[in-house]
């Protein structure tokens, strides 16, 4: 079913057949895919098609709920992500994730940051002061909160609150970060604003981002995933994509004719 | 486009621009009759009726181009409708100058009858050669309509057939020249004529170009006729 065509890139996550279930309702159908190295990767599909499904499953997340499993292989770095013994904290803290609706935790912004940092990481005052700064500057807020650091985060606005989560996403340096529909809630000024940052971010960072913004995956995104139904449809550049797909399938659903 | 859109608005605003585009084609059909009418009749009047329409010409393109921008502002279209778009653009500049190019046959027909005495043109060859031109862009248009990839094909094969009579006409002109000085002048009218018709037939293959692009994703202009033809299979 899949038709993934050859990226001559460095992978950074492999995804060898992966099935996924919500107890008896199979949700993600054998799932081959790599996922670039320092680039950033769309997933694009209808409600339902499983795009989240497979950003949850690259940290984990599922596990938090017994009756959700996972098959295959998830390779990251050489390592199956699916049946690591290490604490998955630690793969959590090399697979950053932002959600839709921003959730900064109910402390100043200062502690937002340091909060995820001090768990990993043992910094004195001077290093943590410029560890969050660095992430604030890298997140594109530094300007917009500098002054109020010991103000709470939840009084920022939304767009910033967004930024808030992706600076602390970033604070301790992962290697990936996966957006779930990151702009889902904001304004186009917001939206534009975390747009660029996505760009940015990949000259350090491998970022998935899961969108039903077609035009946002079309501006940001070097890659672009069509999933249906729990099946990934068809993989390519993005620029393929949105230009000449190989699929009709994908190529109804770009220009608005689904359903 | 055979399947819709979610939304309906989007369809009819693609076939009301698609329709724009046939109506200018189809004016643009009538100003080449016309202007060889005029040149096989030496009808000033008739030349005179092509110059006044070409600016219908003008304003139907701007008026499709206003359209087409309204288009992709609003709907942001992907994949084929993007293509679409993109080869109605590209389709409405090349019948524009082909329309261009029956004024300048109008104009000539004119500068030929004011020049004294109507000379007589051995016109037959290029009457044959703008019947081929016109039926070209007939094809092309037709072709357009149905986005049908085949004919597209079969119209770059003949264009290549029109370029290949313009060349053997311009040696036979060389070569009346070079008999009778007296023939310059009427064989250099001739001459801008027969490129003109041949201007025409490179417009009607143009337009078989973008179906291609529209259809198959690919950009055949430029590109030898073998890689086309099994870009088209």
């Amino acid at each position: 079913m899949n038709i993934a065509t050859p990226i001559k890139e460095h992978s950074k996550i492999s995804v060898k057949d992966l099935n996924f279930y919500y107890g008896k309702f199979h949700a993600l159908k054998g799932i081959n895919l790599e996922i670039p190295e320092k680039k950033v990767t769309a997933f694009i599909g209808p409600s339902g098609c499983g795009k989240s499904t497979l950003l949850r499953v690259f940290n984990r997340m599922f596990e938090l709920y017994p009756e959700q499993r996972a098959e295959g292989q998830i390779v990251l770095d050489g390592e199956d992500l699916l049946t690591s013994k290490k604490d998955v904290a630690l793969l959590r803290a090399k697979v950053g994730m932002v959600f839709q609706k921003p959730t900064p935790f109910p402390m100043s912004i200062y502690d937002n940051i340091a909060f995820g940092v001090k768990l990993f990481e043992n910094l004195n005052a001077t290093d943590m002061e410029e560890r969050v700064e660095w992430a604030l500057r890298k997140a594109a807020l530094w300007n917009e909160v500098k002054d109020k650091l010991s103000q709470s985060g939840s009084g920022l606005s939304g767009g910033q609150q967004q930024r808030l989560c992706i600076a602390r996403g970033i604070a301790i340096k992962p290697e990936v970060l996966l957006l779930d529909e990151p702009c889902s809630a904001l304004d186009p000024i917001s939206t534009a604003k975390i747009e660029e940052l996505i760009t940015e971010l990949k000259t350090d960072y491998t970022v998935v981002i899961v969108t039903h913004n077609m035009q946002q995956a079309a501006r940001c995104s070097d890659y672009t995933a069509y999933m249906y139904l729990g099946d990934l449809m068809e993989f390519g550049s993005t620029e393929q994509m949105f230009f000449k797909p190989s699929r009709k399938e994908t190529e109804d659903y770009i220009t608005g004719r689904f359903g | 486009m055979p399947e819709k859109h979610l939304s309906t608005q989007f369809d009819s605003e693609l076939s009301a621009v698609s329709t724009r585009v046939m109506e200018l084609g189809g004016l643009v059909e009538s100003q080449i009759r016309n202007a060889i009418y005029a040149l096989s009749q030496f009808s000033a009047e008739v030349a005179n009726q092509v110059t006044e329409a070409e600016s219908r010409v003008n304003a139907m393109e701007v008026e499709i181009d206003r359209e087409l921008s309204s288009i992709i502002g609003r709907r942001q279209p992907t994949a084929r409708d993007l293509r679409l778009l993109i080869a109605i653009s590209k389709t409405t500049a090349n019948l524009e100058r082909v329309g261009d190019e029956a004024e300048k046959i109008a104009r000539m027909v004119r500068s030929i009858i004011n020049s004294g005495a109507p000379r007589s043109l051995p016109s037959l060859e290029l009457r044959v050669a703008s019947d081929l031109a016109s039926g070209l862009l007939r094809k092309a248009l037709d072709a357009f309509a149905r986005l049908d990839t085949t004919a597209a094909v079969a119209i770059l094969k003949e264009d290549d057939l029109i370029d290949k009579e313009f060349d053997g006409f311009v040696r036979k002109l060389v070569t009346y020249m070079m008999e009778d000085p007296r023939m310059i002048s009427p064989s250099l009218d001739l001459l801008f004529l027969a490129k003109s018709i041949e201007r025409i037939g490179d417009h009607a293959k143009n337009i078989a170009e973008f179906i291609i692009y529209v259809v198959k994703g690919e950009d055949v202009r430029h590109t030898p006729m073998e890689q086309i033809e099994s870009v088209v299979k």
